[in-house]
């Protein structure tokens, strides 16, 4: 009996060792290339790129798989700093260049069912259960993916207005564009 | 040497671990709709399948047997064959990116299959040597990567062809492999004993 316990016991002793040093030992660094591109992605992991995740997004990125301008949350501001990163030319973002929106909810139609908690991706809904919830506009990243699942439709995506404080140069890429459909 | 010759037919064709002994059917199952990803679970189940039944066959024979307690063989080998699987996981990941490309990640899928652990206790079972349990390991591994790519190669047609509402899907890959387990039934006889 107590040899069992022992027997099995100092097995999985040596074979966690064993484990854990082969964990150090044989540690493989990831492509810092690829994690480079992934702190550039805002980490929304909406999908919108057509990829499951800003990490496999990146990975393609980084092989040079996918173009840089697939992120509509990112914007402009993540394909100028891939384009800065990798050396490639910075295009417009995919699907014409969207002015920022964030999610706004209609406060008398929300039934407080939580659901929009559980798809925003940065935590930018505060709400609780039979409660209603808003949106920490600061945070919204814009990626419509509450939009979907709200089942009485309360959620809508509004403009953000252009201020001093929010206004930027537009980039040179993205005044390429309207240019030449002028021209 | 015939002796072991017997064994690889043997577990490959007579007494095929898949369509004969019924084991490791959810891979079968699983990974056979495309013939490549059938190809790297043949692949990665070779590789498990021949290192676990060798370590099991160590650990019974050097361990489990001299302290007397082989009633606690079958904890034990789960445990070898995943710290084995898991190790040389890791060792393919860093030295050799190109065969962990193919086998990765089948690997850990692999791992905790009932044809693993099978092959481990049916070596013990039989009282094989070394050298047969390592034969008997590979031969049992190399016949389900057979089966399981012919398996894939047919339902790479099946899904092509004109097969009726019911029977679509999971039914026709059961009839289907109900069938193919008929046709290896055939060798029995092949080998005496």
């Amino acid at each position: 009996m107590l040899t069992a316990i022992l027997a099995l016991a100092l097995l999985a002793l040596a074979f966690g060792l064993l484990l854990g040093y082969a964990s150090v030992r044989f540690k493989v660094d990831s492509d810092p290339i690829v994690d480079k591109v992934d702190a550039i992605l805002p980490q929304t992991q909406c999908g919108q790129c057509g990829f499951p995740g800003c990490h496999p997004y990146a990975e393609a990125i980084a092989k040079g798989e996918a173009d840089i301008n697939l992120c509509p949350p990112g914007g402009e501001t993540v394909v100028m700093a891939l384009a800065d990163l990798l050396g490639r030319d910075p295009k417009p973002v995919e699907g014409g260049v969207k002015e920022k929106r964030v999610a706004y909810i209609d406060e008398q139609i929300c039934i407080g069912c939580t659901l929009c908690l559980q798809a925003c991706p940065v935590d930018a809904i505060l709400g609780a259960a039979k409660h209603m919830h808003t949106i920490i506009v600061s945070e919204c990243t814009g990626c419509e993916l509450c939009v979907e699942p709200c089942p009485v439709d309360c959620i809508s995506m509004v403009p953000v207005k252009v201020e001093p404080a929010t206004w930027t140069w537009p980039y040179p890429a993205a005044a390429a564009k309207p240019e030449a459909n002028h021209g | 040497m015939t002796e072991y010759a017997l064994i690889l037919v043997s577990t490959v064709l007579v007494n095929n671990f898949v369509l004969v002994k019924f084991l490791g059917l959810c891979p079968f199952m699983g990974v056979s709709r495309k013939l490549e990803t059938a190809l790297g679970m043949g692949l990665a189940t070779t590789f498990v399948l021949t290192l676990s039944s060798v370590c099991a066959y160590l650990t019974n024979e050097f361990l489990l047997a001299p302290l007397g307690i082989e009633y606690l063989r079958t904890i034990a080998f789960i445990l070898v064959i995943a710290v084995v699987v898991q190790f040389t996981e890791m060792v393919v990941h860093k030295t050799s990116p190109v065969l962990y490309q193919v086998l990765g990640i089948f690997l850990p899928l692999i791992t905790t299959n009932c044809a693993v652990l099978g092959v481990a206790l049916l070596n013990t079972q039989a009282q094989h040597s070394f050298l047969e349990s390592a034969v008997y390991g590979f031969g049992a591994a190399v016949g389900f990567s057979l089966v399981l790519v012919l398996f894939a190669a047919m339902r790479e047609r099946i899904t092509v062809s004109d097969v009726p509402a019911v029977f679509r899907g999971p039914a026709i890959a059961l009839i289907t492999a109900g069938l193919m387990s008929m046709a290896f039934m055939g060798f029995s006889g092949l080998v005496k004993g």
